[in-house]
Order: C-alpha cells, then structure tokens, then sequence
C-alpha cells in the first residue's frame, strides 16, 4: 500500500508541475462552459420576419399579434401575394416568411386543420431551424389556448418539448454536452497521455523491472484523474447553478454516481488507447479525432440524433457519451430517477467493463 | 575583419541572462585543417557550434565562417557549410534517394546535379542494393557515413561534425575518419566534436573547453608534452579536473 | 553464478538481433558487453530484465528462470536503460524517494550503499533532475538503480554521450560498488572502458565474437601489430591499403595499427617503400595489440 501511495503522490508532482497543461484542465471547462453559454447560442432574439396571410380573418390576426408580440420576431414586412416572397428573401431583411393559407379560421374549425407554411432562410441553417422551432411552439401555445376555451376540457394535448426548458434556454441543452466532452478529454486523452509518456521517457521499463506490480501502475495512474474529473464535473456543474441558473431538477446524488461511472469508463477507453500507443502524440491524436470528434459530434450534444442518417444513428450507439447524456438530461433537466435511467446506465456499465477487460487482456508486462 | 582562415573568431560571447555559456573564446581554424572541438558535457562547446552555424546569435564578439560574418550574414554562413550531428542527420522514414533529393533540394541543387550526384554518392559508399531502403533500416555507421555524404551535396568549404561517431562500431568508424581526411586532402575545413580521445589525436590541431572558455588549443602532440601525457585522454583528464 | 544465458536467439521480423548468445557470470562480478550500436546489447539487457522473451534459449539471474521467476527477478535485480529514464519534473530527492518507495525501502535504509555517489549531488537535492548536466543524471539514475539494494545490477550504456572526465568517474564508482558484493553487468561502445572489467564479451551483429579478461582478449591478437606514421595521413592510409604485405591498416590516434599478412614481415620493408611513395618523417615500431584491434580483427 505504501508503495501504492508513493506512486500516487508522484503523480500528483506530475500533474501539479505541468502548469499549461493545468491551467487547461481547469480553465478550460470554465471557458467552455462560458463560452457555450453566451457565446454560440441557438437562441434568437428579434428576428426580422414577413407576413403573407391569404385569409386576413380573426384567427391568423390573432396569431400575428402573437408572433408580434414574443420577443423573438418582429415583423418587419407584409407581403401581399407569394411573387413577392423571393424578392423579400433577397433583399436579406428577412429571415422567415409565415405563410397562412386562405380561409384558415374556417378551416380550422370545421376540418380542425389548417396549414401555415413557415419559409425560413436556410443559408443559415441553424437559425432556419430554430426559428421553425419558434413559431411551431407559438403556434401550439395558441392551440392550446384555443383549444381551452372552445372545446371542453376532456381533449387534453401532450405536453410539448419545451415544456423542460421553458424558457428555450439554450445554455440548459449545452450543459450536459460540455460536461460530457470535458470529462471524456480529461479521464481519457489525459490518462493515455500519462502512460504513454513513461514508456517514451523510458521509465516505464524501470518501473516494470520494479517489484510494482501493472495492475499498481495502472490505477495508480487512474486515481488522480478520477478525482481531477470529479472537481471538473462540480465546476461545472456549480457554473450552471449560479451563472446560468439552471436547476437540477433530480437527485445530486444520481448525477454525482452517474458522472462518476461515465469517468471510469472514459478512463478505461484511456487505458485502453495507452495499451496501443507507444508515443504522447499517437495517444493525443487517437483520443482527440477517435473520441472527441464522435463525442462532439455523434451524441446528439450539438446534432441532434433523429436527424441523422440511419448509419450514424446506428454508430451513435456505440458511443459511450450519447448514453451519458440521456442520463445526465434526464436527471438535470427531467428530474427523473434511475427507474428512468437504468437501461442508459447498465449500457455505461457493461461498456465500461468490457473496455477494462480488453484492457487488462492488452496489457504487457513485458515490452512487447 | 577579413580573413584567409576557413575560421576565424574573435572574443566570442553568449550569456543566458546570468548564465555564460560560451567565454570570451577566440581561435582560428586554417583552411584544409581538421580541427577538433572537444569539452566536457556542459562545457559550452554545443553553445559555441550553434553560434558558428550561424543558428544562434553572440552576445558579443565576432566570428566569420568562410569570411562571413555569423551575426549578420548568417544566410551566407548557411550557405557555405555542411553540418551534421549525431542526434540529427537524415530522415529515418524516407530512402536514402529521397533524403539525398531532399537535401539537394533544400540548398538549391538542380534536378539534374541532384542525379549525378545521387549516382556519385551511392557509387562511392557502395550501396546500390540499399539506396531504395529507408535510411532507419540501416545499420547506423552506414547512416553516418550516408549523412556526411549527404553534407557534402553542395560542396560546402567548411564541415561541421558534432559527434558524428558516437555509438558506431570500431571499423566503421575508421572508414569515417577516412572519409574526413579525403575531404580535408581535398582542401575542406574539417569542425569536429568528439567524446573519443583516440579520435581527437587524428585532428591537426585540437581545442579543450572547460567552463565556456578554451583551456587548451595546440597539436594533440604538443598538448601530451605540456601536460605530460601519454594519451588525449589524459591531457583532457588533467585539464577538466583541475579546473573542476 | 549470478547470470547465466544459454543460447538465447530473438528476432525483430526479419532481423535477427540476439544470434545464440551464452555467457556466464559469477556472482560479484564486474562483467562488460562491449559492441558498437546495432549489436544487440539492450535487446540482451532487455531478456535478462525480463522486459522480452526470448525467441530460444534459457537464462537465468541469481538462479531465477527469466521467464517463469519473472517477479522475482525483478525484486532483486536493479536496472538503468540506455537513455536517462528519471522524472525530468521531479526533484533530485523526490526521484530517489520514489524508487526507494516503490521497492518497499527507504532511502535512510540503504542510505550507506549510494552514498559514495549521492554526496556528489546531495547538494542539488531540490533541482528537478531535468536541469542537471549529463554526469549528475548518471549519477542520480546509478543511485536510483542502487536504492533497493539489488543482488544485481544492469547498467545499459551507462556512459554513452557522457565526456571522458565524467566517464571515469563512473567507472571508478562501479569499481567501489563491486566492493559491495553486487554483481554488475555492463554494456558500453567505447572500447577503452573494457580494460576496467573482470571478464568482457565482445558482441556485433548479434553474436559474441569472444569472452575472455581484458588482458586474455589482448593476448589473442593473432598477429604481430606495428604503429606506423608519417606526415601526409590520407595518403598513408590508402597507400598502406595498396601495399602487397598489408593485413590491416586502422588509424589509431595519431598512428596508423598495422598488421602485416606474412611472418616474414620486416620493419625495413615497409619503411622503404614508404619513402618510394614520398612519404617524409616516417615512423614503424612494434606495439602491443589493444581491446579494440581484437575487436576489429574478429569482426572483420
């Protein structure tokens, strides 16, 4: 144990005397955190809109005054006929054309349907996304209105998606993203970084001609990055309480367990890159393009899954961290328990220990 | 300062902030000379190499390097000499044709000198089977001897060597120090550091670093006389301990 | 015996780099492999550490079978890779610290083996070991090696890119340690460091061309060795290599070794027909043989 804890204690002059590699590890989810919480936002905020309304009756009138009224639009053009749109488009005011079709009041009380057609500017992709986003949830918002007062109380409409982020904050979907990715680049590309630099250094021969046994230097290894991990995940989890004030809807200590399971797993993918790389630079390169570029871009933390390409969604299913963030979504955002969750969490298990056993089945004792 | 030596330095500083690596050395280097550089680790000959290169600037003092200034026409130094070290010399993951193509290509040899000259360099050492071979699968006397070959493409008059025989084998070595004498035979200045002393005796003249300043500068046989001894190894001995 | 390898043969893919080796050494021995680079001097240090297994043969060390008795062999031996493999980051005392606690000692326990060497750095204790010169790393790693009190000690080119001054030093301090009882195997390419070995195999290309004392590799020197000198040096080399009763012609320092290939071989020959090729200050005597013409004459 003794000797356990002196290879512990090394670690931590490793780690405590590197100083840009320390200033990273901390200051980076700060600034990653910040960073996706005021910077790169998916929120609008008074996006120039027109109007084309082929009924002009009480409904569509309504529905206008409520679109005018959100903080989100503001209605800069009323277009007369659908000539008119591309020019509006072109001109570059605009953003999004609402399009109402004719008699839409009377169509929606006798056929209870009736079609608006959101045009948005798709140059820009994200913003065209969300601002449909925008108006369908307006839009529900006032059917659910209508709904209450015409109809009688037994037709109830399913809560819509908003309903978890009211206030269509979207710091709220980046938290668990960013906590995600900064806990995946700290336990994995760190811990492969710290072991394969010893067999670059070469000490890693002494330290196998030593009476410690693998298993000792391994863990050894481990132990400090668990718990640089752990304080990362409160940073930012603390940042998200008292910057953003985003609330953690379920159990501090589900997530706490949680982000810990997701840690061993994500060193023992770091372990596991460290039994294949013989040099610092392969270990960065494997953990930066093998596991952060899947993380960022493959767990539904900035694209969401359902549109994907049924390929990706399949390979979307192998990545640790896209069960990981259903798990920490649900818990913070949802407030729902591990009866919600078990199925994620047995999927980290399993995937967890399958990585350490290949793990301990790839480990050498010897050079080669 | 104008000059008919290959070398010719003058007061030659470098200080890192309070540290001085290289003291206020001077010497001379004549052409056709093979000049040996010797010094304990540490001593300040590396310092003093990279300042000759023309890759590291003097705090003071002057030096030209085939009446170049190193300070200020550091491009023509560059142009003028070979170099080759030990830790560096030729790129293990291409062949010995692509390095020399390479090399060839970096000090503005054309295409077609680049041929006769790979031809020449792979008749002269004899390794028409190996030319296409990565130079890492080489054995590393024939990777020294290869990367001297390779410092000699543009015909330099000055050859800097920092310990290009560390670690290779006995008769090998012996081929290189032939390759050197048929250099300076030719009329090339010779710049060598060494950690064997037997190999500091086949240098005309030899000069001994200790602490940033040169203790000791003569013919390997003068210096066993002043300090009465019978091998380099004894002198260099003598000289770095007593100052130590 | 201590050590003891039996036809150990290892392979890389095509390359053969252990070539059905077998040495043996008693037990406070200071023993030297001595080979140019390449020859497979780590590969064997590697074996005998139990970091490879070999592809044939058996060895073992203080009477443990390298490859079944690996642990324990690597309780009781101590080792020193080729390049300086100490945390660079970590301070001179902490390194020492660390070693001594990962084989379940301390420094104060063993404190008499190393301090013949420590004092020598004690007083830098407290600078990270990346920024000591080369013969204070070297003596750091030799302590750190040392720590645990190890029955044997395997030091892998212990003095390469180390300066003479430096060097001797450290041979000095491994004649002190031998002292101690601990056996010592050492590899190393200068030739000139053999002589301060009990027993010394010379090894290239994977094989050992020869194990015998210092002096006993001297002795077998087959033929009769002259210094020959004049002032013109290329031309002598390449005239010697065109003259009809030459063996071999190495420079040496300032002389040239050369071995005629006849008995009958006078002095006066040569010196005559150097002075046909206008060769001016001439010199030929006998000389005693040295490590390194053995070690040439076998290779060649």
């Amino acid at each position: 144990m003794k000797r356990f804890i002196g290879f512990i204690q090394k670690e931590f002059y490793h780690i405590l005397r590197d100083r840009r590699s320390l200033f990273i590890l901390f200051g980076m989810p700060i600034a990653q955190v910040l960073l996706f919480g005021f910077a790169i936002t998916n929120e609008i905020n008074n996006v120039d809109i027109a109007i084309l309304d082929h009924s002009k009756d009480a409904t569509t009138k309504e529905i206008i005054a409520k679109i005018a009224a959100s903080e989100y639009f503001s209605i800069k053009q009323i277009i007369p006929n659908e000539a008119a749109i591309e020019p509006a488009f072109k001109k570059g005011h605009i953003k999004a054309v609402l399009n109402f079709e004719k008699d839409f009041s009377k169509k929606l009380i006798t056929e209870n349907k009736a079609t608006l057609q959101i045009l948005t500017d798709a140059t820009d992709p994200n913003t065209a996304n969300t601002i449909s986003n925008y108006t369908s949830s307006i839009l529900k918002n006032y059917q659910q209105d209508l709904n209450k007062a015409a109809q009688t109380s037994y037709k109830i409409e399913p809560k819509v998606r908003l309903a978890f982020n009211p206030e269509l904050k979207s710091v709220f979907m980046f938290v668990p993203g960013v906590m995600t990715v900064i806990l995946m680049l700290v336990s994995a590309m760190m811990t492969s970084i710290s072991i394969t630099r010893e067999k670059e250094l070469g000490t890693m021969e002494i330290l196998l001609v030593s009476p410690l046994k693998p298993f000792q230097v391994i863990i050894g290894k481990v132990v400090p990055y668990i718990l640089l991990a752990v304080v990362n995940a409160v940073v930012i989890i603390l940042l998200s309480l008292f910057v953003f004030k985003m609330p953690v809807e379920g159990s501090l200590f589900l997530l706490g367990a949680e982000s810990i399971l997701f840690i061993i797993n994500a060193l023992s993918l770091g372990i596991l890159i460290s039994t294949l790389a013989r040099t610092q630079q392969t270990a960065m390169m494997v953990s930066l393009m093998g596991l952060m570029l899947p993380v960022i871009l493959l767990s539904g933390f900035i694209f969401p899954i359902s549109s994907m390409p049924l390929p990706l969604q399949i390979i979307s299913n192998i990545i640790p961290a896209k069960w990981f963030i259903i798990i920490i979504k649900g818990i913070m955002l949802k407030g729902v328990g591990l009866d919600f969750i078990w199925k994620e969490t047995l999927i980290l298990i399993g995937m967890t220990l399958f990585f350490i056993a290949i793990s301990i089945k790839k480990y050498k004792i010897r050079l080669e | 300062m104008n000059t008919k030596n290959a070398i010719q330095v003058e007061n030659l500083t470098k200080t890192f902030g309070a540290f001085t690596a290289v003291n206020n050395i001077s010497f001379h280097v004549g052409k056709g000379e093979v000049f040996g550089f010797l010094g304990a680790n540490g001593a300040g000959k590396t310092t003093a190499m990279k300042m000759l290169i023309g890759i590291l600037k003097p705090s003071s003092g002057n030096a030209l390097v085939a009446n170049f200034d190193i300070a200020t026409q550091a491009d023509s130094v560059k142009k003028s000499i070979g170099y080759m070290s030990q830790r560096f010399s030729l790129y293990n993951d291409l062949t010995i044709k692509e390095n020399i193509t390479f090399f060839g290509g970096i000090y503005g040899l054309n295409k077609a000198d680049i041929k006769t000259k790979t031809h020449a360099l792979i008749d002269d050492l004899g390794l028409h089977d190996e030319a296409n071979k990565l130079v890492g699968a080489l054995p590393l006397g024939w990777k020294q001897k290869v990367a001297f070959s390779v410092s000699l493409l543009h015909d330099p008059q000055i050859i800097f060597l920092d310990e290009p025989t560390g670690g290779v084998d006995p008769i090998t070595r012996r081929q290189f120090w032939e390759m050197i004498y048929r250099e300076a035979d030719k009329g090339k200045t010779i710049f060598v550091t060494t950690h064997y002393m037997d190999e500091a005796e086949y240098c005309n003249r030899v000069s001994i670093m200790v602490e940033g300043k040169i203790e000791a500068l003569d013919t390997p046989k003068n210096l066993k006389t002043t300090y009465n001894a019978d091998s380099m190894d004894q002198v260099f001995l003598k000289l770095a301990r007593n100052l130590a | 015996m201590s050590i003891i390898v039996k036809n150990i043969s290892k392979s890389y893919k095509q390359v053969k780099a252990l070539d059905n080796i077998s040495l043996e050494v008693p037990s406070g021995e200071l023993f030297g492999l001595i080979g140019p680079d390449g020859a497979g001097k780590t590969t064997l240090f590697r074996i005998l550490t139990t970091l490879l297994l070999p592809n044939e043969g058996t060895a073992s060390v203080t009477g443990y079978d390298i490859v079944k008795d690996y642990k324990s062999i690597r309780n009781t031996v101590g080792y020193m890779p080729g390049r300086f493999s100490l945390y660079q980051d970590l301070t001179v005392e902490e390194n020492l610290r660390f070693f001594a606690t990962i084989f379940g000692t301390t420094i104060e326990e063993n404190y008499d083996l190393i301090r013949d060497i420590y004092v020598q750095i004690e007083p830098f204790k407290n600078r990270r070991a990346g920024r000591l010169s080369g013969g204070m790393k070297q003596k750091l790693a030799l302590s750190c090696a040392l720590i645990h009190k190890p029955k044997v000690l395997f030091l892998d080119e212990p003095t390469t890119g180390v300066d003479p001054v430096s060097r001797k030093e450290f041979w000095e301090m491994l004649k002190r340690l031998q002292e101690q009882q601990i056996t010592i195997f050492v590899s190393t390419p200068y030739m000139d460091e053999a002589a301060l070995c009990d027993n010394i195999a010379l090894i290239t290309n994977g094989k050992i061309l020869r194990i015998d004392t210092p002096e006993g590799i001297k002795a077998s020197f087959p033929h009769k060795i002259y210094k020959v000198k004049s002032t013109k040096t290329f031309k002598l080399i390449q005239d010697l290599g065109a003259y009809e009763q030459t063996h071999s012609a190495y420079p040496f320092g300032e002389y040239i070794h050369f071995t005629p290939n006849t008995t009958a071989f006078r002095t006066q020959d040569l010196t005559h027909f150097l002075k046909e090729n206008h060769h001016t200050n001439i010199e030929v005597f006998e000389t005693g043989p040295t490590i390194e013409d053995t070690f040439m004459e076998l290779s060649d």
